[in-house]
């Protein structure tokens, strides 16, 4: 009785009773609790909200919260400036960091794909060995790779922006940053697909070998498929990874405005002296619109992914 | 349609690993051939090695006058329904049944018929769309069976097709399978653990322990005629009654009786044994056995008791108008047609 109350507290306790005032109160630990961690990491981003719509002169003596005392002050000032061509170039850096961000989230989840078949479901000497050292990569920080991929790209292959840009090949003065993103995903990318397509039952390959199906066919027809919320869950972190990353950027391409990403041109646009920080608010929520996007379209399927991916069987 | 044989088959994983030896049986076209035995007796083994996803230590798998030691999976002209039933779980019941017709390139309209055909045996014509997890358990399992008949193979191959089907829906699915191997007129070959399902379905059985084939037999020549101690005690519930017993001559003597065999055998330690229903409530002169009961079991159609002859246990199946309670000594005649004698030793028949 108490456990179908505690259940359904509406429909066993008439509304307002002492049974259904003492059921709602036993909740409110539990809702306060929720309500206030959500709010509690919400402050800075409505924070950042709120200051990308006030004036330079009021970020930079009052806080947000004071804002709402006078609403008159609010503008939309910072976003016209930000948005209009000739002082950010905030559209040209929008637009090259989709074309960063797409091919280097696509290249290492193919490839990731491909390599994590052979992991999983295929016989060949030293694949435990290989998996091992793969999984070993992982703990590998990046910015120990830096120096010599750069060299390398640079010295030996002559690949440096100005150089790339000169052939006037679309698209290919990122190229490095391409390569280099691809190789920062790999190894998670591999590791956790491998472990997915293992999870896989086996009598599901037996019987597509019996119905004829060769290896190529399994892996489009059957693997594939299959593992689309694991393929999800990798796209999500991997494209929010590199729509993030100033770093490896600014690196590979450096500051030319023609190819920076968002994220170099927004570190640009606030001086050593705190000039311009107005704007910094405003672009800083632009850009989070498009990750924004990319997870709550495809969230239900990174729970998922990471559950299936992690728990075998 | 097609005969199959396994020529003196070898499986052996490591050195002292080997799951099955020197298996020599043929399987005649048309049949219903059963491999049944305890699990990890290799009879799993011996199919899987029969569909091509094993390979074959030593010795030649035939399928009708061809070698398939070396042909791959795909071109043995099989097809297999698992235990697990492995249907694709995002394809529809339609693209689960044509996924092997697709596969050997056949023409559309093609496809469509076979499928539309083998979901009519089947009884699938109002699930064609759905995916497999919106189907029943027995739903399943034919769609598994009907992937297997699109491709009309010349041998069927069943991995405890069965197992994961309730009790009542198994019943139904033995008689329905029957039926489609019937209609059907191709090999079956059928592998189970469950000796019900043995004796129910196969034209023949064939008997596996420990890697090793023990007998090849219709279900009744396996029943009525083991030929050793194993498969005397595989088949048949409840089990076969077994009690020492020293031989001399024509004579056995146990703990708590002594008859006459009908044959001669040599003098030393033997195990007699005798079904449950070789016991009756009528006791002759010939052989009498004093059983003190411990349990009665009633069942409306039979009676079991279970108790001691002397020091050994047995059980009878009588006549369910018997009158016994626990405690009783009961006179029970036995049938001296249904009994066996095994050598202590080798464990092998001598009648």
């Amino acid at each position: 009785m108490t456990v179908a109350a505690a259940a359904q507290p509406t429909s066993s306790a008439t509304m307002f009773s002492p049974r259904w005032i003492a059921d709602h109160l036993s909740r409110w630990p539990l809702h306060i609790a929720v309500i206030g961690l959500t709010a509690a990491w919400m402050v800075p981003t409505i924070g950042l909200l709120v200051s990308s719509f006030r004036p330079f002169s009021g970020q930079a003596t009052s806080g947000w919260w004071t804002a709402f005392a006078n609403p008159t002050t609010f503008t939309i000032s910072n976003y016209t400036q930000v948005l209009s061509a000739g002082t950010t170039n905030l559209g040209q850096a929008f637009f090259n960091s989709f074309m960063i961000s797409v091919p280097a989230t696509v290249l290492p989840v193919s490839i990731g794909a491909f390599a994590a078949y052979p992991f999983a479901w295929m016989k060949f000497p030293g694949r435990n060995g290989l998996f091992l050292a793969l999984v070993g990569l992982l703990a590998v920080p990046l910015q120990l790779t830096f120096i010599p991929v750069l060299s390398f790209y640079v010295q030996h292959l002559h690949w440096t922006t100005n150089n790339l840009e000169a052939t006037g090949i679309p698209g290919l003065p990122w190229v490095p940053l391409w390569l280099a993103h691809a190789g920062y995903g790999l190894p998670f990318s591999i590791y956790l697909l491998a472990n997915f397509f293992r999870a896989l039952p086996s009598d599901l390959f037996e019987s597509a070998e019996i119905d004829g199906a060769g290896t190529l066919t399994v892996f489009f027809r059957i693997v594939l498929p299959l593992s689309v919320p694991a393929l999800a869950s990798l796209v999500i972190f991997q494209f929010l990874w590199v729509w993030n990353d100033l770093l490896v950027a600014l690196i590979y391409v450096g500051g030319t405005p023609s190819v920076a990403p968002l994220t170099v041109n927004l570190a640009g646009l606030t001086t050593s002296l705190g000039q311009g920080s107005n704007l910094l608010t405003a672009a800083a929520f632009f850009s989070m619109i498009v990750p924004l996007i990319v997870f709550l379209s495809l969230q239900r399927y990174f729970v998922r992914g990471i559950l299936a991916g992690s728990v075998k069987g | 349609m097609s005969s199959v044989t396994y020529d003196h088959v070898v499986k052996r994983y490591t050195a002292d690993i080997t799951v099955v030896k020197d298996m020599y049986v043929e399987i005649k076209d048309k049949e219903f051939m059963v491999l049944v035995g305890p699990s990890g007796c290799g009879k799993s083994t011996a199919l899987r090695m029969l569909a091509g996803l094993e390979s074959i230590t030593e010795g030649e798998i035939r399928i009708g006058d061809r070698v398939v030691n070396n042909v791959a999976a795909k071109d043995r002209d099989i097809a297999m329904v698992f235990q697990s039933y492995a249907l694709y779980p995002h394809m529809s019941v339609f693209d689960n049944m044509a996924f092997p017709l697709q596969m050997a390139h056949m023409k559309k309209p093609e496809i469509d018929k076979r499928v539309r055909s083998a979901s009519k045996i089947l009884g699938l014509d109002n699930f064609l769309s759905r995916k497999p997890r919106a189907l029943s358990g027995g739903q399943r399992q034919r769609v598994a069976l009907g992937r297997a008949i699109v491709r009309s193979p010349k041998v069927f191959l069943l991995d405890e097709p069965l197992s994961n089907l309730d009790a009542k829906l198994r019943g139904q699915t033995r008689i329905e399978l029957q039926k489609l191997h019937r209609e059907l007129e191709t090999t079956f070959i059928y592998v189970t653990h469950d000796q019900v399902e043995a004796m129910t379905m196969g034209d023949r059985i064939a008997i596996m322990n420990a890697g090793i084939l023990q007998q090849v037999g219709t279900p009744g020549e396996v029943y009525d005629h083991p030929a050793n101690l194993f498969v005397a005690g595989f088949i048949g519930t409840p089990t076969m009654n077994f009690v020492p017993v020293t031989t001399s001559d024509s004579s056995a003597k146990a703990s708590g009786f002594e008859l006459k065999l009908p044959k001669a055998v040599p003098a030393g330690k033997g195990m007699l044994g005798f079904r449950p229903e070789a016991l009756t409530d009528k006791p002759s002169d010939v052989s009498t056995l004093e059983m003190k009961v411990d349990v009665v079991e009633r069942l409306g159609s039979d009676q079991f008791l279970y108790g001691q002859v002397g020091g050994d246990a047995v059980t009878a199946r009588v006549d369910p108008r018997m009158k016994v309670e626990p405690g009783d000594t009961a006179k029970l005649g036995l049938d001296v047609r249904g009994l066996h004698l095994f050598d202590a030793q080798t464990e092998t028949a001598f009648f």
